[in-house]
């Protein structure tokens, strides 16, 4: 796994729980490995991962039982609040790139179409 | 916790250690940064006594480290420190014999993990293979910190991939790891906080999460603001 060392890492770890979350590979309600785990399969220092389960859990996306441990959580509309926070982000950074390329919106919207086949 | 006052170093007329004040916390992983000669090793080493400060001096829990701190603090030095007639076994019993706090199961988890089998003999093991018996035999101890000298020195990727996540793996709650290296990217996703030394003297210690989310840097990019700008001309001393 890769990570940029310039940006904090809890938050690329939690970004990449997320994306798991939006794509499925993590199920509503499914237990999260223990910090531990966590820390020796990413690589990354053990409080690190503290920190991205307590984040998590304070934006409602995940919930600790005591003594059982970190899940998922069964709230249907998270994961949909999830995709649209990410795919918004996005869609910022697309927008800022061709806007820097001097391309103007009607253009880029025909791009997309020509693209996508829409 | 371990702590260090104003401890200073002096061989002859040459100073090794100079005036460094440090607090090793427990529950945290600390990256001790600097190029060869910055005193990184002569500080573990006066953390566990195996060498005397000139001034000043190490505590652990607020009593001067020795004999009463020696089942608390774990230390792997770079030398080489076994018998090349021994086995991995033997190493193993090398040290149970030394340290009542080592934990023959844990040895053989680590080993396990390692790839190490305890057949194999010392004189027979590739130098990655023999950092990984070095972390093993270190971190089967039950210490409450662990100074970790140069650990990923000399060894390939895949080798050192292994020790990091051992080393995270065997490390318990609370305890405290300080992992020296000059290879600096290699702890930038592992450690809490960052210990720069600079010429016999410590310049910086600081908070990597906070490095990268108060001034978007890395580590390495603290380190070339450090050791930058033609601070290499007084590294002979």
């Amino acid at each position: 796994m890769e990570f940029n060392p310039a940006l904090p890492i809890y938050l690329q770890v939690m970004t990449m729980i997320k994306r798991d979350i939006v794509t499925g590979e993590l199920k509503p309600g499914e237990k999260l490995p223990s910090v531990r785990d966590m820390a020796v399969e990413f690589a990354v220092n053990p409080n690190t991962v503290s920190r991205v389960y307590r984040e998590l859990e304070s934006e409602g996306i995940c919930y600790t039982k005591r003594g059982m441990g970190t899940f998922v959580t069964e709230e249907p509309e998270v994961v949909g609040r999830l995709k649209a926070e990410m795919a918004g982000e996005l869609m910022d950074q697309f927008l800022e790139g061709m806007k820097r390329l001097g391309i103007p919106g009607e253009e880029v919207i025909q791009m997309v179409k020509e693209r996508t086949g829409c | 916790m371990l702590e260090c006052r104003e401890i200073t170093k002096t061989y002859g007329r040459k100073t090794a250690v100079d005036h460094v004040s440090l607090q090793i916390q427990p529950g945290r992983i600390y990256a001790m940064l600097g190029p060869n000669g910055s005193g990184k090793t002569t500080l573990m080493k006066m953390a566990v006594g195996l060498v005397k400060p000139t001034s000043g001096g190490f505590y652990y829990n607020g009593r001067p480290v020795g004999q009463n701190s020696r089942r608390e603090i774990a230390y792997m030095s770079t030398e080489p420190y076994f018998y090349p007639w021994m086995t991995v076994g033997d190493v193993g019993k090398y040290y149970r014999d030394f340290f009542e706090d080592f934990s023959q199961e844990k040895y053989e988890s680590l080993l396990k993990r390692m790839e190490l089998t305890p057949d194999l003999k010392a004189k027979a093991l590739s130098s990655g293979m023999m950092a990984k018996l070095k972390i093993a035999v270190t971190m089967a101890r039950n210490a409450r910190v662990y100074l970790l000298d140069e650990p990923l020195n000399g060894i390939d990727l895949l080798a050192r991939d292994d020790i990091i996540a051992s080393v995270i793996e065997a490390a318990e709650q609370d305890v405290s790891l300080v992992i020296s290296s000059h290879l600096v990217d290699e702890l930038e996703r592992v450690a809490d906080e960052a210990i720069f030394m600079k010429e016999s003297h410590l310049v910086d210690v600081c908070g990597v999460e906070e490095l990268r989310m108060t001034q978007g840097k890395s580590v390495v990019d603290r380190y070339r603001e450090i050791y930058g700008h033609g601070g290499e001309q007084k590294w002979e001393n």
